[in-house]
C-alpha cells in the first residue's frame, strides 16, 4: 500500500476506472494538459489521449449538459467544476435533467454521469473559491451528494459513483487535498454511497460531521477526552444525500446528546436536515438540545477573517461541552 | 429557387494604428492631445509597476492569490475614453483600467490580501468590483446599458472579459440582449490568447472573437490590444455610437498574457518561453515610449524621471496599506453588507463571535 494524498487517491481512481471501463471519460475545464488546477486529473491525458479526457471550452452549463448528453448514450462522464463556486451556472442541468430523466422517461434512460468539484474553506483563496454550497445539491432529488474526509475513502467512494446509475455530486474537501496522507490500496476497493461511518467511538455525546470539519471534529474529540475525561463519538457523514440517519441515530440514543459540525451556512444546512431527523426518530431519546456549530449565516469573508468564520477545534469543543453541561 | 448568398450589414475589420516599433499610421491618427499621450504613457507605466510589485508582495507571502495584467496595459484606452459616471463592468485582470478610474492601491492590495475592505468603490466613478465567476458581468453591463437608456441618459456602460469567457452562456446573452434593446454597451474582449491553460484557438474554431458580433447583427472589430492608439480610437467610435442612441458594440482586443495566469498557476505546463518571448517584441509600453520618443515628448531623463515618481506612489500606496493592516480591522466586520438590515439570527451570531473574540482576548 501506497501513502497518498487526496489529489494522488482521486486520481488513482480515476486512472483504473478508466482503464478499466473504456466509457469512462473525464472532462472539464484545464483538466488535460494542465492535469486540473489541482493536478487531480494529473497524467490522464498522456496517458488516455485528448478524445478521453477533454479541455472544454470555459462553459459549466455546457460541460453538465454534454455530460448529460454522454451519459444518456451510455458514456460514463466525470466531469469538473474547477471550482464547485461556478458549478451554479451548471445547476439548471443538473437539477432540470440529470436529476429528472430517469423520471421524465419513466426508467427508459437515466444519467450515469459524476460532477466533481473542490469546495470548501481553509486555502486562502479569492473569492467563490471557498464556500461550501452542498446544501444546493443535497436539496435536489435524483441528485446524489458524496463528500469524502480521507484520502482512501475518497478513492473508494469515487469509483462507486462513478458505477452508480444515477447522478453523484462529488465535493472535494480542498482544504485536505494535501494536508495529510493515508494508506490507500493499490487494489480496487469501493465504499457504499448512502452509507456513513464511526470514525471514532465514544459514549458521552455523539458528534456529527463530514469533509474538512470532520478533521477539526477528531482533534476536539482527542482534547476532550485529554481535558476533560469526555468520550466523544465522532460521525463521518460521507454522503449528504441519500442520508444514512440510520447510523447517527443509533449512537444519538446511546450518547443522548448531539452535536453536528459544518462549515456550510447554518440555516437550511446539511445539519438542518440532521438534527430534523434525530427529532423525527429518536426525540425520546435526547438528553440536550442538538447543537450546530457551523459557518454563520453570511457571505465567507475573504482569508484574513475565513479562519473566524470556520468552525475550529475551539468551537467544536464549546458547542460539546455546552452539550454536555446541559 | 436557387441559392443566393445573404449579405450581412457588417464586415470585420482589423485595426492597428502604431505597429510593434512605434511606427504610426498617420491616416488612423487619433489625434490625441499631449496631455492625454503623457497621462497615457505615465498610467502604463504605474500599472506594469505596481503589477510587478504586486508579484513581489504575493511570492513574499503578504497578499494571496490575483491575476497579473503584465502585457495588457493598453486595456486603459479603452477606459480613458470614458467619462467617471459611465460604468465599467470589469472581470478580474482590469487593474490598470480601474486604476485609471480612480482606484486606489492600497485598496487593491487589502483585497489580495484577504480584507473585505478592499472593494472600497473610488469615489465619484460608477466602477463595479472586480467579477470572478467568467464571463457572468456581461449580463450587468448590458442592463446597466438599458437603464441608461430607458432614463434617456448619455451614458455608456463598458465591460471587460476574456477570451475564455466567449464561451459562457451569459457572454451570449447579454450580446443578443445588448443588441435586440440597441443599448450603450461597449463588450472589450481582452484577447490574451490563454483561458488558464486553454489556448484561444482550442476555445472557439472561430477566426476571430470579433465575428461573434455578426451572430447578434452588432459591429464587431478586432483590434491590435497591444496599441494603445487603436484600442482608444475602437473604443472612441463605440463610445460614441452608444451615446447618441446607435447601439452597443464588441471589441476583440488581441494581446498576450505576458505572466502566470494567477499566482497559483504554473504556465510552464502548457505553453512554450519562445512563445512568450515572442510577444515581448509587441510590448505595449516599448512601442508607445518608442512612438512619443519619436515625437519628442519623451527622452531618457523623462522615462526615468516616469519611473521614479510611479514607485515613489507605489512606495506611499504600500505604506498606507501597511498601516491599513496594522490597524487590525475587527473581524466582526465580516457581518457587515449582507442585507440592509442584518436578520435576528445573524444578529445573534454575530454576538456568537464578538463573545468568542473576546474570550480569545481574555487569554483561553
Ligand atoms: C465561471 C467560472 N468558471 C471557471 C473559473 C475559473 N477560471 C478563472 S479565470 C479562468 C480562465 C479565464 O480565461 P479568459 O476568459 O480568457 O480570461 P483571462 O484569465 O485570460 O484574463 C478560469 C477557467 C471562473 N473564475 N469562473
Ligand atoms: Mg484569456
Amino acid at each position: 500500500m501506497a501513502k497518498m494524498t487526496m489529489v494522488q487517491a482521486i486520481n488513482l481512481a480515476l486512472m483504473q476506472e478508466m482503464e478499466k471501463d473504456d466509457g469512462v471519460m473525464v472532462l472539464g475545464e484545464d483538466v488535460g494538459k494542465d492535469g486540473g488546477v489541482f493536478r487531480v486529473t494529473d497524467n490522464l491525458m498522456d496517458k488516455f489521449g485528448p478524445e478521453r479526457v477533454m479541455d472544454t471550452p470555459l462553459a459549466e452549463s455546457g460541460i453538465a449538459g454534454f455530460s448529460i448528453g454522454m451519459a444518456l448514450h451510455g458514456l460514463k462522464p466525470v466531469c469538473e467544476m474547477q471550482f464547485s463556486g461556478f458549478s451554479y451556472f451548471a445547476m439548471h442541468q443538473l437539477e432540470a435533467h440529470a436529476a429528472r430523466l430517469r423520471g421524465r422517461s419513466l426508467g427508459r434512460f437515466h444519467v450515469p454521469m459524476v460532477l466533481r468539484a473542490p469546495y470548501g474553506g481553509g486555502v486562502r483563496a479569492l473569492e467563490h473559491h471557498s464556500e461550501s454550497r452542498e446544501a444546493y445539491f443535497a436539496h435536489t432529488p435524483g441528485l446524489k451528494m458524496v463528500i469524502p474526509s480521507t484520502p482512501r475513502n475518497a478513492r473508494a467512494l469515487l469509483v462507486s459513483a462513478i458505477r452508480d446509475p444515477d447522478p453523484v455530486i462529488f465535493f472535494e474537501p480542498k482544504a485536505l487535498y494535501r494536508a495529510f496522507r493515508e494508506e490507500v490500496p493499490e487494489d480496487e476497493e469501493t465504499l457504499p454511497i448512502g452509507k456513513s461511518r464511526i470514525a471514532r467511538e465514544g459514549k458521552d455525546v455523539t458528534v456529527i460531521s463530514y469533509g474538512a470539519t470532520l478533521h477539526s471534529v477528531m482533534e476536539a474529540a482527542e482534547k476532550l477526552e485529554e481535558e476533560d475525561g469526555v468520550q466523544v463519538e465522532v460521525i463521518d457523514l460521507l454522503t449528504i444525500s441519500p442520508l444514512d440517519d440510520e447510523l447517527f441515530s443509533e449512537s444519538a440514543r446511546r450518547t443522548g446528546r448531539v452535536v453536528v459540525a459544518h462549515e456550510a451556512p447554518r440555516s437550511f444546512g446539511a445539519g438542518a436536515e440532521v438534527i430534523a431527523r434525530l427529532v423525527e426518530k429518536s426525540f425520546l431519546y435526547l438528553e440536550a438540545p442538538v447543537r450546530r456549530v457551523t459557518g454563520f449565516d453570511i457571505v465567507i469573508p475573504l482569508y484574513q477573517r475565513e479562519m473566524d468564520y470556520l468552525p475550529g477545534v475551539n468551537r467544536v469543543m464549546q458547542g460539546v461541552r455546552e452539550t454536555l453541561d446541559f | 429557387m436557387p441559392r443566393k448568398d445573404i449579405n450581412l450589414p457588417y464586415k470585420i475589420q482589423y485595426l492597428s494604428i502604431l505597429d510593434e516599433n512605434g511606427k504610426l499610421d498617420k491616416k488612423l491618427d487619433p489625434n490625441l492631445s499631449e496631455d492625454l499621450l503623457m497621462k497615457l504613457y505615465r498610467a502604463m507605466v504605474l500599472s506594469r509597476k505596481f503589477d510587478e510589485r504586486m508579484l513581489t508582495l504575493q511570492r513574499q507571502g503578504k497578499i494571496g492569490t490575483f491575476a497579473p495584467i503584465k502585457g495588457q496595459e493598453a486595456q486603459i484606452g479603452a477606459v480613458a475614453v470614458l467619462e467617471p459616471d459611465d460604468w465599467l463592468v470589469p472581470s478580474f485582470r482590469e487593474m490598470a483600467a480601474e486604476l485609471w478610474r480612480g482606484k486606489k492601491m492600497e485598496n487593491i492590495l487589502s483585497l489580495y490580501a484577504g480584507y473585505n475592505e478592499g472593494g472600497e468603490i473610488p469615489e465619484g466613478f460608477n466602477n463595479l468590483p472586480v467579477s470572478i465567476p467568467v464571463g457572468s458581468q456581461t449580463l450587468h453591463a448590458a442592463g446597466i446599458a438599458y437603464a441608461i437608456r430607458y432614463r434617456k441618459q448619455k451614458q455608456v456602460a463598458m465591460t471587460f472579459f476574456g477570451d475564455g469567457a466567449t464561451s459562457e452562456g451569459d457572454f451570449h446573452e447579454a450580446m443578443n440582449f445588448a443588441a435586440v434593446f440597441q443599448v450603450p454597451a461597449i463588450f472589450i474582449c481582452q484577447n490574451n490568447h490563454w483561458a488558464i491553460s486553454v489556448p484561444r484557438s482550442h476555445q472557439t474554431r472561430s477566426k476571430t472573437l470579433a465575428q461573434k458580433a455578426l451572430a447578434y447583427e452588432m459591429p464587431g472589430i478586432q483590434v491590435d490590444g497591444n496599441d494603445v492608439l487603436a484600442v482608444y480610437a475602437a473604443a472612441k467610435e463605440a463610445v460614441d455610437r452608444g451615446r447618441s442612441g446607435e447601439g452597443p458594440t464588441f471589441i476583440e482586443c488581441v494581446t498576450y498574457r505576458m505572466s502566470v495566469h494567477t499566482t497559483a498557476d504554473d504556465p510552464k505546463k502548457y505553453r512554450s518561453e519562445e512563445e512568450v518571448e515572442g510577444w515581448v517584441k509587441k510590448d505595449p509600453i516599448t512601442r508607445f515610449e518608442k512612438y512619443l520618443r519619436d515625437k519628442n515628448l519623451m527622452d531618457d531623463d523623462q522615462v526615468k524621471a516616469t519611473e521614479e515618481e510611479v514607485s515613489g506612489e507605489i512606495k506611499e500606496a504600500v505604506g498606507r496599506w501597511e498601516d491599513f493592516i496594522k490597524k487590525t480591522p475587527d473581524p466582526l466586520s465580516m457581518f457587515e453588507h449582507l442585507l440592509e438590515e442584518l436578520p435576528p439570527h445573524v444578529e445573534q451570531q454575530r454576538e456568537e463571535l464578538k463573545a468568542e473574540q473576546a474570550q480569545r482576548k481574555g487569554g483561553k
